[in-house]
């Protein structure tokens, strides 16, 4: 019963959070005179969609690796095909010639929102729905195709112990990014060229006829896509199956004596987590407007690993806020040391463009060796418990008044 | 026939770069047990070392300093991101490695402000030779000798010497060689120093015959050498070596295909197919020992 609670007033939070969202967003248009910050302009919001976006991916690596204990490094390859499977699928068919110029044309003259924009209409709100249904589609199918392909080299690979197993998801990775830039596949992935005009996060703002915009969507679109997906992650893990995880984590002989199928649920979960890093990575092409093989490598993998590291592995409520705590410094708060700075008439010394990233760099090297256990450790930040709380305190207050 | 000559001839040289990164990695793997992700960008910063200097100093003080530099750094890597986890899980500390690999790669980006550096022209290494009717790079000539010489000199390092005694001791059985006396922190930083000089030479080969240094120019060498390190059996360094003779011919034969295949694109992603497919059929490599788990 108090669990039920606790979850029923979790997921209150949740839909706070996304209100809140939605108002932040559209703040500028019911008052005018907002500071600069809330313009849709504004790094704000940048720093807001990108960082949704990655606390996805962070959360599904961070079931692999701080729950399961599977040391894996192919996330950049599996957001790839997710990134690519929702690209090819919702380009519009009008499009494909301008987006595919160079070989010609598409190899497959089809795309889910033509499709369903036949069935519901292309227009008004038959054409909106058509849309969000297209891509809603759209992305089920990529993480669909990630989780097959996870499953394809998972039968090989989940056999490797730790550091063998990252090396070669790491692999499984640069093998991919190679295909798809082959020009041979130019007729499907557009070879090395990106693949773009497919609907973004600004296309879910809604414009009324005369094309003003009346309500802003960018953000609360990714925002509510990635609360929904790690829900379903987080309520994964606390069943049955992630408390199999969990055991083969701690001790993979332990658990393999007390009947927990090893290679199963090893499977189950490195499918499972390939499968939101291909949402995932269809949200990131959502995020940057276009898929293009060459933005997937091992770098943007390591980036993840350390947001997880910096949240706590095995912690999804220290991926969220690692991530959104890089992503703000990455994008936003640290920017000044990108430029020259003056404090009155001293010029600031070292400060040019990529220092930024090496003050960062060196600050997660202090996270890694001095608090490995990162922002949350193996803790959770408790919605239902804190409500609960904060509710306990001002009854309380009220019964003294 | 001049072109498979010359095809085979840089494939020779590639893989005898590949050989002396390889090293490193087989060396540190042996002993700590860790794919050190940051060998690669050591690699790439002994590069970038190799341009400043030599635009600077003269030729025979420059590369002698980039190597003894090059050793600098990577042992302090060891002793500042290594050592303190030396307790912890191993996972911990292939992620201090990626820290190191990501600090590496972004202080080089602020260095040269992130554009590709080109190598300068070493007279004796970069002019010209005529071999049975290619021209071609006199680094290509040397590269497979200095390796053998150099592979020779390691290998009489680890048999003869006292600190090879206490690697290889170490490699058998850490906790134990810790236990009989053996100085592992000194074991360590050996091993460290060892590969870190051979990556400061090999870096010199290898991009003396590249187009340009980019801060990201170390990650796939580095890997490369990793697998080439896993092929010949993780821990050996004659399998290293053969490894990374092997995976330079077959790059350089892929790169070499007719441009109407257009399959250069996978003279990387060849690797990697090679890395999963050894690992899956025979994971001990080509000359690593069988290791049995214990419960």
């Amino acid at each position: 019963m108090e669990k039920k609670k606790r979850s029923f007033s979790a997921l209150i939070c949740v839909a706070v959070l996304l209100l809140f969202v939605v108002f932040l967003e559209n703040l500028s248009a019911i008052f005018p005179q907002v500071p600069q910050v809330f313009m849709p302009t504004s790094p704000l919001f940048t720093v807001l969609k990108k960082a949704a976006v990655y606390s996805l991916v962070a959360v599904s690596m961070n079931l692999l690796n701080g729950f399961t204990g599977l040391f894996s490094l192919g996330q950049a390859g599996f957001m790839l095909l997710g990134a690519y499977t929702y690209a090819i699928l919702t380009v519009p068919t009008a499009m494909k010639d301008q987006v595919y110029y160079l070989f010609e044309g598409c190899a497959f003259d089809f795309s889910l929102v033509d499709m369903f924009g036949g069935i519901f209409g292309s227009e008004g709100a038959g054409g909106a729905f058509s849309m969000v249904l297209g891509c809603l589609v759209a992305l089920i199918l990529a993480g669909a195709v990630a989780g097959f392909f996870a499953y394809l080299i998972g039968i090989p690979v989940l056999r490797l112990k730790s550091d063998y197993l990252a090396i070669a998801t790491l692999g499984f990775a640069e093998i991919l990014r190679a295909i798809f830039q082959w020009q041979k596949l130019g007729k499907i992935t557009n070879g090395a060229n990106m693949i773009k005009g497919f609907p973004t996060f600004s296309s879910f703002n809604i414009t009324n006829s005369s094309g003003v915009e009346v309500l802003r969507l960018s953000t609360f679109v990714p925002f509510l896509i990635s609360s929904i997906c790690i829900t379903v992650i987080v309520l994964l893990i606390n069943s049955s199956y992630g408390r199999a995880f969990k055991s083969i984590r701690d001790d993979e002989v332990a658990a393999e004596a007390m009947g927990v199928s090893l290679f199963k649920h090893k499977m189950l979960s490195f499918v499972i987590s390939s499968f939101f890093a291909g949402v995932g990575g269809a949200l990131f092409a959502m995020y940057v407007a276009n898929a293009q093989a060459k933005a997937f490598t091992s770098v943007m993998t390591y980036e993840i690993l350390l947001i997880v590291v910096i949240g706590g592995i095995g912690s999804v409520s220290g991926s969220v806020l690692a991530t959104f705590l890089y992503v703000a410094c990455s994008e936003w708060w640290l920017r000044f040391l990108d430029s020259e700075q003056y404090i009155g008439s001293f010029k600031v010394p070292l400060l040019r463009n990529g220092f930024r990233m090496v003050v960062f760099s060196v600050v997660i090297m202090i996270i890694v060796l001095f608090f490995s256990q990162g922002i949350m450790g193996n803790h959770e930040i408790n919605l239902g418990a804190l409500i609960d709380k904060i509710t306990r305190r001002s009854k309380r207050s009220e019964r003294k008044q | 026939m001049e072109y498979v000559i010359s095809v085979m001839l840089s494939g020779i040289s590639v893989g005898g770069q590949y050989a002396l990164i390889a090293i490193g990695y087989t060396l540190v793997y042996g002993i700590l047990r860790l794919i050190n992700f940051a060998h690669g960008d050591v690699f790439m910063v002994a590069g970038l070392m190799g341009i400043y200097f030599t635009a600077t100093l003269p030729i025979g003080v420059a590369l002698p300093l980039v190597i003894i530099l090059t050793v600098v750094l990577g042992f302090t890597i060891e002793r500042a991101a290594y050592k303190p986890l030396r307790s912890a899980p191993r996972m911990s500390v292939m992620i201090s490695a990626i820290g190191v690999s990501y600090l590496l790669q972004n202080t080089a980006t602020y260095v040269t402000g992130g554009q590709p550096m080109t190598y300068p022209d070493l007279r004796l290494l970069s002019n010209t030779v005529n071999v049975a009717g290619t021209q071609t790079k006199w680094v290509v000539i040397v590269t497979p000798f200095l390796v053998l010489i150099l592979v020779f000199a390691l290998t009489l390092l680890i048999n003869k010497t006292k600190v090879g005694m206490a690697m290889r001791a170490v490699s058998k059985d850490f906790e134990t060689s810790r236990l009989m006396g053996v100085r592992i922190n000194r074991v360590i930083s050996a091993t460290f120093i060892v590969g870190s000089a051979l990556a400061a030479v090999g870096s010199i080969l290898f991009f003396t015959n590249y187009p340009a240094i980019t801060p990201t120019a170390g990650a796939m060498p580095g890997l490369k050498a990793f697998v080439a390190a896993v092929f010949g059996g993780i821990g050996s360094i004659p399998g290293a070596v053969i490894g990374a003779f092997l995976i330079g011919i077959c790059e350089t034969i892929i790169k070499g295909l007719p441009s109407s295949w257009d399959v250069s694109v996978f003279s990387d992603a060849f690797t990697f197919a090679l890395l999963i497919i050894i690992l899956i059929f025979k994971p001990q490599g080509l000359f690593g020992e069988a290791a049995t788990d214990k419960v």
